[in-house]
């Protein structure tokens, strides 16, 4: 059935077809013109980090000033600052935030006890639920050197509290923690689905050849849950630099700008708060051309070291 | 299915469910301490008595929240932005993945192809704030509903599930005169109530949830959803019209138990909704997952 319609349409020519079935296309109009001017439109905005946004000109109107704004910015005296943050920030998220789920879903796959499983499950798949603002709400609580809990257990241990959310130290934990506290849970299902689709068969034959619990861990858990480790690993990495903005920013305040400011926060208060449109378009440009480049660094390793790559 | 287990194993194995009975514990200790510091008097929490049990328990807190007129107003707004976000949401989802689930579509891979590059190329912050001024939608609530009308990732999610449709089906329907979009609402959608519930608790929950829209967009204060009320509550501590409410009844309240009886109130809805969405939002996540 699907074949003839295929054959038939391939012998009509474009714009009958379109006539016929443009009850079809009309239904897609919204979604295209929504894209368009919400994505599209942005992306193509970009070019006003190359020119002097005027309000009363608009994007495409404002005068052009060749790369005026990346000089300026390169030259900005907290420009090593703000790279320095963003790409500790992303590279702790990396080691600690994105094994943990992986890590999750391996022990959860080891039990044996159903009920403990699903309960472990649905308490740890919670925190996915609750808003930044929510769990910014917690931090406050919980770090709060009069009243929260860990100052209180820090107390009863014998320490002074610690001004953990006015201290620039401890600025980059409490995003690893709050990531990992987040998203573990939720992230972890994807790999839980990798590891149920091994084959038991594999597993059944292991023991019978004598392998113990350990030796099927090596050689048939991990190879096989190796691909899908590997395909987040780099859809991630391609994003690595798009730190959540919603959670950086309700745990930042001036004093902890020196660990914890990064592009995108800054780019809010330059541009939003003080209008700085141009030069907040270049920065994020810059960081769009960053975020390429490790993909394709992060890719190319891949590729070359476990035969894993996404294009 | 395990007979014998070595000693190394058995290690293991009460290791594991200590590992993971602790990470359940960090997960509830939060809540539990919040929910214990919203009904507890203000003595107790300054003299940081209170860990996991409400100490000098009262319901105050929760009364100044609920006669806080701002803090309805901009419950009003999420409730609204919720419900009418989600409407347009699944609107656009179903229109725009039923016509590309038709392998017979001409120009079908150049649509999704259109689709999937917006995917891998987000629009930048400061220049997609610029489109949203310049389309007149600052200080609009419709700013919070527009800019996010469609999620490329769930419409892939809804396109997968009415590609399994079988076409006879909607070939009869077209032999009996039916139009396109009578078929999307009376073949199609209704049956694949499921995913149709899996995608509008999806955006339910992201509109329910989100800040940066209105962070961006809202400057007026009437217009401000509760995320937003609580980040200015909780993270600037503007806490003096909360406040100024407490000292007209004379209720014994702290800015802490406030700050966390309106966080309380804010995530009532979601944890009384988790289980029920929880199963949805796995099959959900699965699909999607597949589809990548």
């Amino acid at each position: 059935m699907e074949q003839t319609r295929r054959a038939v349409a391939t012998r009509v020519p474009l714009l009958p077809f379109m006539l016929k079935h443009r009850a079809l296309y009309l239904m897609l109009v919204p979604g295209i013109i929504y894209l368009l001017a919400f994505k599209y439109l942005p992306l193509l905005g970009s070019v006003i980090a190359f020119k002097d946004y005027n309000i009363y000109k608009g994007i495409w109107e404002s005068d052009w000033v060749g790369l005026k704004y990346f000089e300026q910015f390169f030259n900005y005296p907290q420009f090593t600052r703000l790279i320095r943050n963003t790409l500790a920030i992303s590279f702790f998220q990396l080691i600690f935030d994105f094994p943990a789920p992986v890590i999750l879903a391996l022990l959860l796959n080891e039990l044996r006890h159903i009920a403990f499983k699903r309960t472990v499950q649905t308490i740890l798949y919670l925190p996915n639920f609750l808003s930044w603002v929510i769990i910014g709400g917690f931090g406050y609580m919980l770090l709060s050197p009069q009243s929260g809990l860990i100052n209180q257990w820090i107390q009863a241990l014998g320490g002074e509290p610690i001004h953990f959310l006015q201290s620039p130290g401890y600025f980059r934990s409490i995003i690893v923690g709050s990531g990992v506290w987040k998203d573990m849970g939720w992230n972890a299902i994807i790999f839980l689905a990798a590891l149920a689709g091994i084959s038991p068969a594999l597993y059944e034959a292991a023991k019978i050849d004598g392998a113990g619990r350990w030796k099927q861990f090596v050689h048939i858990t991990i190879p096989g849950i190796l691909p899908a480790v590997m395909l987040v690993l780099l859809l991630r990495i391609g994003h690595s630099l798009d730190l959540s903005f919603e959670q950086i920013n309700i745990f930042l305040n001036p004093i902890t700008y020196s660990t914890g400011d990064v592009l995108d926060t800054y780019s809010y208060r330059e541009g939003i708060v003080r209008l700085q449109y141009s030069m907040t378009t270049a920065i994020g440009l810059f960081k769009a051309v960053l975020g390429f480049l490790l993909l394709l660094v992060a890719n190319q390793t891949s590729k070359a070291t476990t035969g894993q790559s996404i294009f | 299915m395990q007979f014998r287990r070595t000693i190394g194993e058995k290690i293991f194995d009460s290791l594991n469910v200590i590992v993971l009975i602790v990470a359940c514990i960090t997960v509830i200790v939060p809540i539990a301490h919040v929910i214990a510091s919203s009904l507890s008097s203000p003595q107790a929490i300054i003299h940081s008595k209170v860990s996991l049990w409400p100490v000098g328990f009262n319901l105050d807190n929760y009364e100044t929240v609920m006669r806080n007129g701002k803090f309805w107003r901009a419950f009003g707004v999420s409730v609204f932005v919720v419900i009418v976000g989600t409407l347009l949401n699944l609107a656009m989802t179903v229109f725009t993945a039923y016509p590309l689930s038709k392998s017979y579509l001409r120009g079908r891979n150049a649509v999704l192809m259109y689709i999937v590059i917006t995917m891998i190329f987000y629009p930048p912050m400061i220049p997609l704030y610029l489109v949203v001024k310049e389309a007149g939608l600052i200080n609009s609530v419709w700013a919070l509903i527009i800019p996010s009308a469609l999620s490329q990732f769930n419409m892939l999610i809804c396109l997968t599930f009415f590609r399994s449709l079988p076409e006879e089906l909607f070939e009869s329907a077209r032999m009996d005169g039916l139009s396109e979009y009578r078929m999307v609402t009376r073949i199609a959608v209704p049956l694949s109530t499921a995913i149709m519930v899996t995608l509008s608790l999806f955006y339910a929950v992201s509109h329910w949830n989100s800040y940066t829209a209105s962070l961006l967009y809202i400057t007026k204060e009437a217009l401000r959803p509760l995320q937003l009320y609580m980040y200015y509550i909780v993270a600037r501590n503007e806490m003096s019209d909360l406040m100024s409410t407490v000292n007209e009844v004379a209720l014994t309240t702290s800015p802490q138990g406030l700050q966390m009886a309106t966080i309380m109130v804010a995530t009532v809805p979601i944890v009384l909704i988790y289980p029920f969405i929880q199963k949805h939002f796995i099959k959900g996540a699965l699909i999607g997952s597949i589809k990548e």
